[in-house]
C-alpha cells in the first residue's frame, strides 16, 4: 500500500509516501532515527503489517518539518530516504 | 428557534427477511467527525444500519448509534459477537473489540457496496476527504487524504446550507436549476468561499447559482486530490457528499468518469467495512 501522509494547500502538495509493501521487510526501520526531527514512528497497521508512518501531529505541517532537510541549494539527501534500505519513502515536493 | 438548515434527517434501518437469532452477528461503528454510522452484520449479510449525528462526546455518539441501529430487532449488544470502531472517534468507542482506521474500512465497505470491481473510492465525509485505491478484496493499495481544511467536504456543505437557508438535502437539485455553470467559488477554504459567496449573495446572484458556483468548487477540490493518485476505474463514492448529486455529477463532468451507483446508502460505508472487518476477525479469532 502507498500511503501518503501530508496535505494539499493553495502554495502546493506536500506529501512524504511510505510504500508499506517495502517498508514491512525493513528489519530495522532506519527511517525512525534517520529523520532529524523525528517523523517516523512504527505501527502495527489495519493489515496486522508493521511498518513506519509519519506522525499524526506532523502530517499537517511536513512543509515546514522537512525545510531544514531541504535547502534550495545543494540539496544534500534527504535524510529519511537515505536511512531508508528499502526504498519505501518518496517526497512529492 | 430558527430553522437549522443544515440539520439532516438521521434514520436507521433493518432487513425483516433476515432472521438473526444463532447466528453470527458482528457490527462496526462509524464516528465521524459529523455523523455516526452503526451496521450490523448477520453470516456477513447486510441486516441493520443507522445513521445519527455526531455530538461532542464520542463515546455516547457511538452508543446512541449502535442502539439505534439495535433498535426493533430485538437484539442487545451483547448479542454481536465482535464490533470495530472506525472513524475520529474510533479509539473512543468503549464496546469495540478494535479500532481500524476509516480509510480501510472504507475501501472494505466500498468493495461490499460497489462489488470487486470498484478500483477508486471517493470518501466525502464531514470533515476530510479520502481518495483511496483497492484491490478486488477491497484491500487498500493506495490512499491520499485532505483533512487541513473544510472545503470539499460535509461540513463546508453544511457551512453553505446555513448560509444560504436551503436545506441541506434539496441542495443538489438546486444546483441544476441554472440557465449557466458559474465559475467556481474560492476552493481553497470553505471560509473564503463563504466569504464570496455573501458577496456574490449581494451582488444580487440568485442562491441556485451561488449554490451551484460552490458545489463546482467543491468538485474541483476533490478532482485536485484524485488527480494526485490518478482515477482507476471503476469509481465510486462515499460518504454523505456521495448523496449530493450536485457535487456527484460535477465530479463526473470534471473526471470524464461515471461513478458506479450504490446498492446502499453510501454513507454507510465506514460503518459496513467495519462490519465486514469485524466479521474477519471474528473467524479469526482474534
Amino acid at each position: 500500500m502507498k500511503a501518503n501522509y501530508g496535505y494539499l494547500d493553495g502554495s502546493g502538495q506536500y506529501f512524504i509516501t511510505i510504500d508499506t509493501d517495502h517498508c514491512t521487510t525493513c528489519p530495522h526501520h532506519g527511517c525512525v532515527t534517520g529523520c532529524p526531527k523525528g517523523l517516523f514512528e512504527i505501527i502495527v497497521d489495519d493489515y496486522d503489517d508493521c511498518v513506519s508512518q509519519v506522525n499524526e501531529a506532523a502530517r499537517k505541517k511536513v512543509k515546514y518539518e522537512c525545510a531544514a532537510c531541504k535547502p534550495m541549494a545543494n540539496r544534500p539527501p534527504l535524510p529519511c530516504m537515505a536511512a531508508c534500505t528499502p526504498g519505501a519513502i518518496t517526497h512529492s515536493w | 428557534m430558527a430553522q437549522e438548515f443544515w440539520r439532516w434527517k438521521e434514520y436507521n434501518w433493518h432487513d425483516e427477511n433476515i432472521q438473526p437469532n444463532g447466528a453470527a452477528i458482528t457490527g462496526g461503528v462509524d464516528v465521524g467527525s459529523v455523523s455516526s454510522q452503526a451496521v450490523l452484520l448477520v453470516n456477513g449479510q447486510l441486516y441493520a444500519y443507522s445513521s445519527t449525528r455526531t455530538g461532542s462526546d464520542s463515546p455516547n455518539s457511538s452508543k446512541k448509534a449502535m442502539d439505534w441501529a439495535l433498535e426493533g430487532t430485538g437484539l442487545k449488544l451483547e448479542d454481536v459477537k465482535f464490533i470495530v470502531g472506525t472513524g475520529y472517534g474510533r479509539v473512543n468507542v468503549p464496546f469495540a473489540n478494535r479500532a481500524i482506521t476509516e480509510i480501510a474500512c472504507h475501501a472494505r465497505g466500498g468493495n461490499f457496496m460497489y462489488g470487486p470491481t470498484v478500483r477508486t473510492i471517493l470518501d466525502m465525509g464531514g470533515q476530510d476527504c479520502k481518495a483511496i485505491h483497492c484491490d478486488p478484496v477491497g484491500k487498500v493499495t493506495n490512499f491520499l487524504m485532505n483533512d487541513k481544511c473544510a472545503a470539499g467536504t460535509g461540513r463546508g456543505m453544511e457551512v453553505f446550507a446555513d448560509l444560504l437557508s436551503v436545506p441541506i438535502e434539496e441542495i443538489g437539485e438546486l444546483s441544476f436549476q441554472v440557465e449557466e455553470e458559474p465559475p467556481p467559488v474560492s476552493s481553497t477554504c470553505v471560509v473564503f468561499a463563504k466569504s464570496e459567496a455573501s458577496g456574490l449573495l449581494r451582488k444580487g446572484w440568485p442562491k441556485n447559482k451561488v449554490i451551484a458556483a460552490y458545489c463546482n468548487a467543491m468538485a474541483h477540490r476533490v478532482v485536485t486530490l484524485l488527480e494526485r493518485i490518478g482515477v482507476e476505474k471503476d469509481f465510486a463514492i462515499t460518504g454523505g457528499i456521495g448523496k449530493n448529486i450536485g457535487v456527484v455529477q460535477r465530479i463526473e463532468r470534471e473526471l470524464g468518469v461515471t461513478a458506479l451507483k450504490a446498492k446502499y446508502d453510501p454513507q454507510i460505508a465506514g460503518a459496513l467495512g467495519a462490519a465486514l472487518f469485524a466479521k474477519a476477525l471474528l473467524e479469526k479469532g482474534k
